[in-house]
């Protein structure tokens, strides 16, 4: 039980040649853990979240910055004396004990009395499901029973810090994957642990935790809750990694409370000033509509996608394509139509970052 | 501490692995005074008459040009024949395929002592004793049931679907085998061919039983230097040092693949 | 997915039908035909049913008793040699180096001693051993340990030993390496969070991991050493007596030696009989013990 704090930390791989700067296969970082909650870590592959993962259990040292447990410098403590517990992306199973074994293991390596230690494996047994193969041999299970066993390995011991997960849902089957999804999260709720989840899978990420910090090539873009991140993405690649499908992004030239794409103006309901670098403006396809007629800029239609749930359209302005949604019970006639944004569901991003307007100023 | 230990573990294990093997290269560039007369650690004249004497003497020579003729036939047919073999093993069932399998396997399990006095009058009355064939044929026994082994564990590591898809794109069974599949599976060859080479290297029962001059393998020539005159102990040893040479140079080709290729056979 | 059925399958198992059955059968039945007849000498043959196989059997014929003798011997071989070189073997394999260019250097070197034509490793340990010009012989004569591998059957038994386990122990080192690779670094890192020791590492991950391996190297190493022949028929010829007279160096003696065709091949198709019968026990009763823990 702890609060974990990222001073700083930052992981690079020693260059070859001196000249050359460091990469950094994890660009520093300050964050702080904070007990009894559940984050994810989301981003795709190659962008830094495992070596994160990989720091705070100790599999990996950083190179740079602190990381503290409850206030305790834990940078150099080897993984044994952490007190963490890890689950990993395929399940770890000791193949020649059973599984009541299996999940007695941690505690036993570290002398819990014999009572103590039934009671909690029964405990968490009863709340993965694991009752009835509790005395079967562990080897011969299927492989999404196999990863109960490995979640439930890290989830026994109560005294842990923090409880990481390693993309473990990787092997499940998908019908499988919401179930386990679920008691995951039900299990969080019950138990009062941190608990520390990676993926790239932003559903995942999104019913798990109540914090996700998404990263990209080696870097931390945002951390917020799913709306945070949702409703305003703070970098370009959050808005299009985050949604299905993701956020729109046009060129734009800021004009104060405006931004003109191609031939077409947005007003904005927000003074910005004239920036230097790479202005986009960009929305989400949830919040943009495409009607007939109305208000909003001309736009090309080239084609329309009926998902069932909803309908998208893909629509082009300027030679840019983007996606909109076409409101229930709307025809388009004709190849073109009227896109429609509400003001407030427009950000504008500065090489990639989001930046804010004045609102005090409002719309003259 | 640990890698320590385990450094010194290992270091302890290959010290005295090559201790007779040094033994042996440092008498082989002795003079046989200087071996009879003292026990050193490293030749105080050395002398390179041993190996000068092999290259010069064709019994000896030939010797070597004989083994490594029945090692190559030998590993060719074995590696070609095994080839369509472990395919078919690996792929489809068929009437029989386990029992065969096994009886293939329990070739490798026939002491080759069994079948020395057998192949003695066999390859005797099919006119091929004493030539580099018999014993080529002689190894066929327990190689090519090896290779088997080893190329099907090789083969089912390959998805099935490769073969479906190269179907699907038109490609003739012939065309796909020797285009496609040959070279998904070059290391699995590699390795066999390795495991071949090195079975028929090292056997002496069979190549010595079947061949008496014209065939005769190093390793049979090597028992001339028993003479009338005594033991002729450095060119014995450089015929021995000699006779490591192909192994080595041909295990450092596959060193990364050797412990697969132990390992990747089904039982 | 299942094996597609396809009876057609069988030609290409035929190319090594045809090389395995001519290398196999025509020889197996010519040792079966032997062992069936007496001769008067001058190719002519008669039926003499099952007597070779009655005397073979029989320990207090002379030839029974014998080959009595040198299977318990063999037996008593290929026992201590699995004893000694499995655990050797697995332990070289743990402090084989896992990065760099020491692996592949590591790898050849435990390898060597397998591509040594037996009798090149008999002529090894046949100098190797010598209390004259062998460092063996030498430094253990001048440590004042009666050593001598020709004539004392306890310095012959451990040369043999010893130069078995020289010349294989790296089989098994290479197989427990292919097993040992074969582990994820995940459950390495998870034996360490969940407080793990050494011992206990090597307990429940890697010996049950390396099981499918050490299967291979025990049948291996015991079709080996039941089958030696070369390295002490060169380094101790059988004897001191027949201290080390193992059961192909006894079947040469008299198949070859003796031409005593009738009991050679009663006595091959015996040897043969018995590899086959301990390969298949030690098989189905190692595979068959490990499934059973599973229900």
């Amino acid at each position: 039980m702890a609060t974990i704090t990222l001073d700083g930390i930052g992981h690079a791989y020693p260059s070859r040649d001196p000249g050359e700067a460091r990469r950094y296969a994890l660009k520093p970082v300050h964050h702080v853990w904070r007990q009894g909650r559940a984050y994810a870590l989301l981003g795709p592959s190659g962008c830094g979240k495992t070596t994160l993962l990989n720091i705070i259990s100790g599999l990996v040292t950083p190179s740079d910055g602190r990381l503290l447990f409850d206030g305790q410098d834990m940078t150099h403590v080897s993984t044994e004396r952490r007190n963490i517990a890890q689950v990993f992306q395929f399940p770890v199973i000791y193949d020649t004990m059973t599984v009541r074994e299996n999940l007695l293991f941690p505690l036993r390596n570290r002398g819990v009395a014999k009572a103590a230690a039934g009671a909690r494996v029964q405990e968490i047994a009863t709340l993965l499901d694991l009752v009835p193969v509790l005395d079967r041999r562990a080897r011969g299970l299927t492989a999404d029973a196999k990863q109960k066993i490995s979640l439930g390995r890290g989830l026994v011991r109560s005294d842990v810090s923090a409880v990481l997960f390693d993309e473990p849902l990787t092997v499940i089957d998908p019908a499988l994957k919401w179930e386990l999804r679920s008691k995951l999260k039900a299990v969080h709720e019950a138990l009062d642990m941190l608990m520390i989840y990676v993926t790239h899978d932003q559903v995942e990420a999104m019913t798990f935790a109540d914090e996700v910090v998404v990263m990209n090539d080696g870097r931390v873009l945002q951390i917020g809750t799913p709306t945070e991140l949702f409703e305003r993405p703070a970098h370009a690649f959050v808005g299009y990694f985050i949604g299905s499908p993701g956020m729109n992004f046009l060129p734009a030239v800021l004009q104060g409370d405006s931004a003109r794409v191609a031939d077409a103006v947005f007003p904005l309901g927000m003074r910005y000033a004239t920036r230097s670098g790479t202005i986009r403006l960009g929305f989400r396809p949830d919040y943009a509509t495409v009607t007939t007629g109305g208000e909003g800029v001309p736009v090309a239609v080239r084609r329309i996608e009926d998902l069932g749930r909803r309908r998208l359209a893909r629509v082009a302005l300027g030679g840019h394509e983007l996606v909109a949604t076409l409101p229930p019970g709307t025809t388009l006639d004709g190849a073109t139509a009227r896109l429609h944004v509400t003001p407030q569901h427009l950000h504008v991003y500065v090489d990639d970052e989001r930046i804010d307007g004045d609102t005090s100023g409002g719309a003259a | 501490m640990r890698l320590n230990g385990r450094s010194l573990g290992i270091t302890a294990y290959l010290v005295v692995l090559i201790l007779p093997i040094y033994w042996l290269l440092n008498m082989s560039f002795k003079t046989n005074d200087e071996i009879l007369s003292r026990l050193s650690l490293w030749p105080h004249q050395l002398t390179l008459a041993n190996y000068a004497h092999i290259f010069n003497d064709p019994a000896w020579y030939l010797g070597f040009l004989h083994s490594i003729e029945y090692v190559t036939i030998n590993t060719v047919i074995s590696v070609t024949v095994a080839l369509p073999a472990a395919y078919a093993f690996s792929r489809y069932r068929f009437i029989g395929d386990k029992h065969l399998f096994f009886w293939l396997l329990s070739n490798l399990m026939a002491p080759p002592a069994v079948y020395a006095m057998p192949f003695f009058n066999f390859y005797y009355s099919i006119h091929l004793f004493d030539t580099v064939w018999a014993v080529a044929l002689a190894h066929c026994l327990f190689n090519v049931p090896l290779a088997v082994w080893i190329l099907e564990g090789f083969i089912s590591g390959v998805p099935r679907e490769i073969d479906e898809t190269a179907a699907l794109d038109g490609y003739s069974f012939p065309r796909f085998f020797v285009r496609i599949f040959l070279p998904l599976i070059g290391n699995g060859i590699g390795v066999a061919a390795f495991f071949c080479f090195m079975f028929s290297w090292i056997e002496q029962l069979l190549a010595t039983t079947l061949t008496t001059v014209n065939a005769k393998p190093i390793a049979a020539v090597m028992t001339r230097v028993y003479s009338a005159a005594g033991m002729d102990w450095g060119l014995l040893a450089a015929a021995g040092v000699l006779t490591m040479i192909p192994g080595a140079v041909v295990i450092w080709f596959v060193r990364n693949h050797i412990a697969k290729g132990f390992a990747l056979g089904r039982v | 997915m299942e094996k597609a059925i396809n009876n057609r399958a069988w030609f290409f198992v035929l190319p090594v039908l045809v090389f395995v059955l001519f290398s196999s059968l025509v020889p197996l039945m010519t040792v079966i035909n032997y062992s069936v007849q007496d001769t008067m000498g001058q190719n002519n043959f008669f039926f003499n049913g099952i007597a070779w196989f009655q005397n073979l059997l029989d320990p207090t014929t002379d030839i029974g008793g014998r080959f009595a003798a040198a299977l318990v011997r063999n037996l008593l071989f290929s026992f201590v040699v699995l004893l000694i070189e499995l655990p050797l073997g697995v332990g070289a394999a743990l402090c084989i180096p896992r990065h760099g260019w020491k692996v592949g250097a590591t790898l050849v070197l435990i390898a060597l001693p397998l591509l040594i034509p037996y009798n090149v490793v008999g002529t090894i340990w046949q100098i190797f051993a010598r209390a004259d010009i062998g460092l063996l012989g030498y430094v253990l004569t001048h440590l004042g340990i009666a050593y001598n591998d020709t004539q004392d059957p306890t310095s012959a038994w451990a040369t043999i030993l010893v130069m078995d386990v020289w010349h294989w122990t790296g089989m098994v080192a290479l197989l427990a390496y292919a097993g040992l690779k074969s582990i994820p670094d995940a459950f390495y890192q998870a034996a360490r969070i969940d407080g793990a020791g050494r011992w206990s590492v090597f307990r429940n991950i890697e010996l049950p991991k390396l099981q499918k391996v050490l299967v291979i190297a025990v049948l291996l190493r015991f079709m080996g050493s039941f089958m030696i022949y070369t390295e002490p028929s060169i380094v101790t010829g059988g004897g001191p007596g027949e201290s080390t007279s193992f059961l192909s160096l006894d079947l040469v003696k008299i198949a070859l030696g003796q031409v005593d065709l009738g009991n050679g091949a009663a006595m091959s198709l015996v040897y043969n009989l018995i590899t086959l019968t301990i390969c298949w026990v030690f098989f189905t009763v190692m595979t068959q013990l490990d499934r059973r823990k599973d229900v």
